[in-house]
């Protein structure tokens, strides 16, 4: 490959690490950020650096904060308290465009550039040069080809950026973000759709603006890509900082503990459900080979009467599309679904909840509420739209349910009449799960339960999962809160790069066991006689 | 009942205001006089005139609260328009021209619906094809002539009275109050606004949004089809070119000025009704006040922006701020005293 001209056109002279290790002369530094959602501290007291001439990995689960940073570092957000400071000077940006004018450029997965636009408009877009107050194309060409030549490509800057791949669209967005900003470089998931080549020279690129004194921010969850460009990393983990580190100086295993949980020494042995224990009870529902092309590879799973199923995997390993598969929200191109009695359709959320099932979803706001309507109609939904529309639950029996679910969840709000959306993030969450216990569902699928609500109620659904399987309900949990599913699960499935990789029952369910399964490279795919 | 009151609370003081208004320069505005076994006067003119628009807004209502729209409802009257016409001249009998607008009117529905739900095309789109295909296609229907026919069966629906008051008058009331107690009195009206508010926790929930949403245009095509109905009895002739002309606009208008969010969601059917109404009394009003007919659409905008700004959801939370502020100076008079 072409080495690109800027690695020799500026003279290197700090070596990409050099700078930031005297621990001073710092780019950027971020102290006591703060943040807050109605419901939820999304940044607490969170501080960050970053030093000219390092990519710096910024790393968590989802609701770790990330997004969060990142918004108020590019002025989408405005902080609620803390200080920014951009080589010395404190800043406050109020909109994406004061950043940029401040030196902080940013570069999105989804690329934000104008498709339909020719490479060369897109890179000089909003400065282009003029003539007779007219643009002059060809100095605009000109100029376009230069600055991509700049990044080793070779490609007419004349045609429409859409007729690029998505990795070359993805440099050229870094052209502009680097032409406009050039302090700050913040790529926020830039390679999810790439293939390896793509990732490889997408890299070439980010480590030659390394070595010209950018300071650069790169979000992934591809925790091979973090070890292999990043120097160091910084992880958070709900809303606070966890630890800063030199990427050398860290093992994978290490930082999935930094990302899941808490450290080795206090983790606590599981002390509930004794090895054997799962084969007793009776056998509910069995799916078999339940996949989809890139989504998630067939898997298998039995699920007993009674007990709770975890299911372990970083951001991003299939774990949340599992669900959606077993739900019926992505149709499942292979496998069944059988019960007792014979096949279960599953192809439809509609066809899943007939059968008995029922999925409270990781994302409350756009998947879970219904936010106009009062608490009384979210609870009474699934059932009203079980039992069709001609057959309205009657306005006496809407009342009695929506009384019992807020006695019972303890769900706070002034009355049953009160719109959903004006209520905190752990009452929205008991709203949706009281919606599904209305149904008596067999099979209750709940991701990410406890996610971004207080502690208080975080231990309140933890019982009431309890309590829900000593009538004999099945309950599949998704968490990334290691320690949580140790305490709530029977056994333990762990998802890696899209595949069911472990299944841990009885004594061998520990938040190290199931980091290990997480973090171990190769093992070979489980699929049947293991289950 | 209460609740209901204060929701259409805006609109019927809206209206009260216009007829003060108009009465200001037409005295007799108000004045129903009995002639010939028919009520008589500019209010029952209004109430009889109103009802294309006030049908279409029942339908545009629940396509509205849904999140979509459909533009193409005044089309759909002169298609309507002219395939019952055209049964009547060929001497199909009243039933049968009833049956095949209805049957136009729903066969619409399902095509938008189809559009909108299955092949996720934006509603805006999707309503606009048939929107400037349904004139052409009511052409051919009316082979390009304006279809003229004589069933004074027919066109009861259009011009008649039963107990003194117009026949159109009371079938978008009927329509109306239909309509709302089919929504409130069965689960449709919650399933519809919890997909006009969030489609996807409505589909985790088990609801059949897709299904909900091909309905909702089916009941617009419906609504569509007894307007034009009564537009085509009232002049005795299909007329494929004017026939609805802009209707459709008035209809999101009155559904607008109904209080009912653009965006989906909660609806008032009731609201939307007043709402087509307040629009024929600006519309005749605005005649009767007395003024050159080239000042009409001037002032009718005036009027609607009005209306519209005093439903401001911004200007509402000034306003509430304005209060406290005098409120609060007063509270501080009364302790300075």
């Amino acid at each position: 490959m072409l080495a690109p001209r800027f690695l020799t056109d500026i003279p290197n002279e700090t070596g990409p690490l050099g700078r930031w290790q005297a621990g001073h002369d710092m780019l950027l530094t971020i102290r006591s950020l703060t943040k807050s959602f109605p419901g939820t501290k999304a940044l607490d007291g969170v501080d960050f650096d970053l030093a000219a001439g390092e990519v710096h990995a910024l790393l968590g689960e989802n609701g770790a904060g990330k997004s969060t940073l990142i918004k108020c570092l590019t002025g989408a957000y405005r902080r609620d308290a803390g200080e920014m400071r951009l080589e010395g000077r404190a800043i406050s940006p109020s909109s994406t465009s004061e950043a940029q004018e401040l030196g902080i450029g940013t570069v999105y997965q989804e690329v934000n550039l104008l498709p339909n636009l020719t490479v060369a408009q897109n890179l000089t877009f909003g400065r282009e040069p003029r003539r007779f107050g007219l643009v002059n194309g060809r100095l605009q060409k000109l100029q376009a080809q230069e600055m991509v030549q700049g990044y080793g490509l070779n490609i007419d800057v004349g045609r429409d950026l859409s007729t690029y791949s998505v990795a070359i669209q993805q440099i050229i967005a870094i052209a502009r973000a680097v032409a406009l900003s050039g302090k700050v470089l913040i790529l926020d998931e830039p390679t999810a759709s790439l293939d390896a080549a793509e990732v490889r020279m997408l890299f070439d690129v980010v480590r030659g603006l390394r070595d010209r004194g950018l300071g650069i921010v790169f979000v992934s969850h591809f925790l091979d890509q973090v070890f292999d460009l990043t120097d160091r990393l910084t992880v958070l983990r709900n809303g606070q900082h966890v630890v800063t580190e030199r990427t050398t100086d860290v093992d994978r295993l290490q930082l999935i503990h930094h990302m899941l949980g808490r450290d080795l020494e206090t983790v606590e042995t599981p002390g509930h459900t004794e090895a054997g224990d799962v084969v007793q009870r009776p056998e509910m529902l069995r799916f078999s080979g339940i996949g989809r092309a890139g989504v998630v590879d067939p898997f298998d799973l039995t699920v007993h009467k009674g007990e709770v199923i975890g299911l372990a995997g970083l951001l991003g390993s299939g774990r949340t599309e599992s669900a959606e598969l077993l739900f019926g929200l992505r149709r499942a191109q292979t496998g069944e679904a059988r019960d007792a009695n014979g096949p279960v359709a599953i192809d439809t959320p509609q066809a899943a909840i007939a059968a008995g099932f029922g999925f409270a979803p990781e994302d409350r706001k756009t998947d879970g509420i219904v936010a106009d309507l009062s608490v009384r109609e979210n609870i009474i939904l699934a059932l009203q739209a079980k039992r069709g529309w001609a057959r309205p639950l009657p306005r006496a029996e809407q009342d009695r349910l929506a009384a019992d679910y807020i006695k019972r969840l303890d769900i706070r709000t002034p009355d049953a009449e009160k719109a959903i959306g004006d209520l905190s993030g752990g009452n929205q969450q008991k709203v949706v799960l009281a919606r599904w216990l209305a149904m008596n569902p067999r099979f209750l699928i709940l991701d990410e339960p406890t996610r971004g609500i207080d502690v208080g109620a975080h231990a309140e659904i933890l019982k009431l999962i309890d309590r829900l399987t000593e009538d004999g309900m099945a309950v599949l949990v998704i968490s990334s809160e290691l320690d949580e599913l140790v305490v709530a699960a029977d056994r333990i499935i762990v998802v890696r790069d899209r595949r069911h990789v472990t299944e841990l029952t009885g004594a061998a369910v520990t938040t190290d066991t199931i980091m290990q399964a997480i973090a171990a490279e190769d093992t070979p795919p489980l699929r049947e006689g293991v289950l | 009942m209460k609740r209901a009151l204060r929701r259409v609370a805006p609109q019927l003081m809206t209206l009260i205001v216009l007829a003060a208004l108009v009465s200001w320069f037409f005295p007799s505005f108000l004045q129903i006089d009995l002639s010939d076994g028919r009520l008589v006067g500019p209010v029952i003119d209004i109430v009889k005139r109103g009802a294309p628009v006030a049908i279409l807004a029942v339908g545009m209502t629940l396509v509205v609260a849904t999140g979509g729209i459909d533009l193409s409802v005044g089309t759909v009257m002169a298609i309507t328009g002219a395939v019952a016409a055209s049964a009547l001249v060929s001497g199909w009998g009243v039933p049968v021209a009833l049956l095949l607008a209805c049957g136009a009117g729903l066969t619409a529905g399902v095509w938008n619906g189809a559009l909108v739900a299955v092949l996720g095309i934006q509603p805006i789109v999707a309503t606009l094809i048939l929107m400037t295909a349904g004139r052409g296609i009511a052409q051919l229907i009316t082979e390009g002539r304006i279809l003229t026919f004589s069933d004074t069966g027919f066109a009861f629906l259009g011009s008649g009275s039963l107990m003194g008051i117009p026949v159109p008058a009371l079938l978008w009331v009927l329509t109306g109050v239909l309509v709302a107690l089919l929504m409130r009195r069965t689960a449709l009206g919650l399933l519809v606004e919890s997909v006009g508010i969030n489609q996807r926790a409505s589909a985790l929930a088990g609801v059949n949004a897709r299904g909900l949403i091909i309905v909702v245009y089916m009941a617009s095509g419906l609504c569509a089809a007894l307007a034009g109905i009564i537009a085509t009895a009232d002049i005795r002739g299909a007329d494929a070119n004017n026939a609805g002309l802009w209707l459709e606009l008035d209809a999101i208008l009155a559904v607008v000025i109904g209080g009912n969010s653009l965006l989906g969601g909660r609806f008032s059917i009731a609201a939307s009704v007043l709402g087509a109404m307040i629009i024929q009394t600006i519309d005749t009003g605005i005649l009767l006040a007395g003024f050159p007919s080239e000042y009409n659409l001037v002032i009718k905008a005036v009027l609607v922006l009005a209306i519209l700004m005093i439903q401001s959801p911004h200007l509402a939370s000034e306003w509430a701020l304005i209060r406290m502020q005098i409120a609060r100076r007063r509270a501080a008079r009364g302790q300075e005293g």
